[in-house]
């Protein structure tokens, strides 16, 4: 597949702007700025960058608890973003959701998602209006290694296959789910190997290689939107971070399986190759980096002088 | 005015309102092919198609799933949850998603759903075929809870509950399909949030839902000859509850009972008696009664399931030790 020079960079800067964010709130975090918890996507960008880049606005997403790397490569804005995981009034949801639940259903973003593998029969519910509509939308359902074991993966990958819907389940494995093994959660290797009991098409691609992730979704995006139905697709992918939070996750992982993983740092990697293709130079490359940078201080700026929300607004909201 | 079965009230307001919005649709376990368990989608199949009527699998997950997605993304679904014991196959996606996604996002998404279910005893169905698990669904902020009594009422109010922009529990008594009454053949809508007084009566109030209006009725129409005229109200929606007519009734006849078939424990009448005792506590001469089932899941034997429901017996019996109720 020859992908145009401006979708490449389009992916780099998509990965640029989930890592920085992401490092950060968890700065922040650590400083005790932010309030709850935060799930970071570090180390997983290629798999939200290369999936969010075959989607237009239209599409649709739903997510995880770890999903602000899905808001940011869905168009998320880093001000509205901050806003919200401080709690302020001005940040995607008001206030009311905080990380776990952050959303813009005007980006097509139905939700971080506090229940592990609850958005999934909710993304065949947007397929099935995707259908209906029938100007080719589709909806994509990320999930990871451990919501493959949720019962509500199997009602919707059963019932999309089913109905024939435009939903990609698009699986993170991260090899982890919370703190257990996969070889400890479930007796399968590729999650892809479980679209075969529903009768579509398993693929696994190096969740690291964010040209692999575009051209593999690029492929079952195009599928749904011809009418072709669901694809699972597995990224192996891996997060740098503990389930929860920054701290070291040697108890539960080794420095040395970090470090690998690390070594194939997918921003790294991508850029490297933009500078081999030509598409990139070096002063290109950090002037992506310098101008992202700004927009998150822009940003952070912005949810730090913004206010928090009115105590009335608590009983704001509950019905239509 | 023609009259029409309760059932055949359901049927003609997803009709109507499935003619009048290309957005609403059907979706749930055997509504399609074989125009639902209790007949409830007899028709729609032929005249509206399989896009719009919709068989699923056996996945109540993934059935309010559907209907969660597709609301958000601009459709009105009405999916069915065949009976309401079976909510507790989705639980999560009733409560942590359909309750909730408007909130958590700030009032920035809209659920116009409305999940239809059976609730009931008294056919002979047993523990897992056979609750009303009202209360549950009343205690989840984000949801509206309909329970209609009369053919009339289940019209108008399902229509009113589609039309609503907000996830609605319509929920049907089994028991209560094949009563008869009179139904206007053009669209309408029952308001939710408005309680209705089916008898009025200065002596007594007696709030009642779903079947047990009948029963409560039928206790009346015997307290009537003995002297006792009771007025019964049926909230028809119990989220949002209607407090203000229960209230009214209170301070005119100064003696309550609160009858549902559902357990009593923590049952939809703990909430009415609570707020009245709050509101109304200058007014009442007896403390607030509730008559409701044991505190047991629905026994299969007829003699034991008999023995649990409440009936119009048990509601007078109830009374008599409220009030003074002249000898019959």
């Amino acid at each position: 597949m020859t992908i145009p020079p401006d979708k490449l960079i389009e992916l780099y800067e998509k990965m640029v702007a989930i890592r920085l964010f992401e490092e950060t709130a968890g700065r922040l975090s650590t400083q005790g700025r932010i309030p709850g918890a935060l799930h970071l996507y570090v180390g997983e960008e290629a798999v939200a960058a290369g999936v969010c880049a075959c989607l237009n606005v239209d599409d649709y997403i739903t997510s995880t608890h770890r999903g602000h790397g899905h808001l940011v490569a869905k168009g998320g804005d880093f001000g509205l973003m901050f806003a919200e995981l401080f709690g302020k009034a001005t940040g995607y949801c008001k206030g009311k959701g905080g990380s776990m639940h952050i959303a813009s259903l005007d980006l097509g973003m139905l939700g971080a998602n506090g229940i592990v593998g609850g958005g999934a029969p909710i993304a065949v519910g947007a397929a099935w209006t995707c259908k209906q509509r029938g100007r080719g939308q589709v909806a994509v359902c990320f999930f990871g290694d451990g919501a493959s074991n949720e019962g509500s993966l199997h009602e919707a990958m059963n019932m999309a296959a089913l109905y024939r819907l435009p939903v990609i389940f698009c699986c993170e494995n991260n090899l982890y789910g919370e703190y257990t093994p996969q070889h400890k959660h479930q007796t399968v290797a590729d999650v892809a190997d479980r679209a075969a009991a529903y009768n579509f098409p398993g693929v696994v691609v190096d969740g690291m290689d964010a040209i692999a992730v575009y051209e593999a979704a690029s492929e079952a995006i195009g599928r749904a939107r011809a009418g072709g139905g669901p694809t699972l697709l597995e990224c192996k992918t891996y997060r740098y971070y503990d389930h929860v939070g920054v701290r070291p996750t040697a108890t539960y992982r080794t420095d040395e399986e970090v470090e690998r993983w690390k070594a194939r740092d997918p921003i790294a990697m991508l850029g490297a190759r933009l500078l081999e293709m030509g598409v990139l130079d070096e002063t290109g490359r950090q002037a992506i980096h310098d101008r992202i940078e700004a927009k998150i201080a822009e940003g952070l700026k912005f949810a730090e002088e913004s206010p928090l929300p009115d105590p009335a607004d608590v009983l704001a909201d509950v019905y239509a | 005015m023609r009259e029409i079965f309760f059932v055949q009230a359901i049927t003609e307001a997803m009709r109507q309102e499935m003619e009048r919005d290309p957005d609403v649709f059907l979706a749930g376990e055997d509504v399609a092919g074989h125009g639902g368990t209790f007949g409830t989608s007899a028709g729609l199949l032929d005249q509206f198609g399989e896009q719009r009527v919709v068989d699923t699998p056996i996945s109540e997950v993934g059935i309010i799933g559907l209907a969660v997605g597709a609301a958000a993304t601009g459709m009105r679904p009405i999916v069915e949850i065949m009976f309401c014991d079976f909510i507790g196959c989705a639980m999560d996606q009733i409560l942590n998603q359909l309750a909730k996604m408007r909130y958590m996002f700030g009032g920035r998404a809209r659920l116009p759903v409305v999940v239809r279910s059976t609730v009931g005893a008294g056919l002979r169905l047993a523990a897992q075929h056979s609750q009303s698990l009202e209360a549950l669904l009343c205690h989840i902020p984000g949801l509206k809870v309909v329970m209609p009594s009369t053919p009339y009422d289940a019209k108008g109010l399902l229509i009113a509950a589609i039309r609503d922009d907000n996830p609605v529990f319509f929920l049907e008594h089994k028991a209560l399909y094949r009563i008869r009454g009179e139904v206007p053949e053009e669209p309408y809508e029952v308001p939710l949030g408005v309680a209705d007084v089916k008898r009025p009566g200065r002596d007594l109030t007696i709030v009642a839902t779903a079947r047990m209006v009948h029963e409560a009725l039928a206790a009346a129409d015997r307290l009537a000859q003995r002297g006792i005229e009771a007025e019964v109200i049926d909230p028809r929606t119990l989220q949002p509850l209607d407090i203000e007519t229960i209230l009214a009734s209170v301070k005119k006849t100064h003696r309550v009972a609160i009858v549902h078939e559902a357990v009593k424990f923590c049952g939809f009448g703990a909430e009415i008696a609570a707020q009245i005792a709050e509101a109304a506590f200058d007014y009442i001469d007896a403390p607030v009664t509730r008559i409701a089932a044991p505190f047991t899941p629905v026994p299969f034997s007829p003699s034991l399931e008999d023995a649990w429901l409440v009936n119009a017996d048990r509601i007078v019996a109830a009374v008599e030790q409220m009030m003074p109720v002249p000898a019959a």
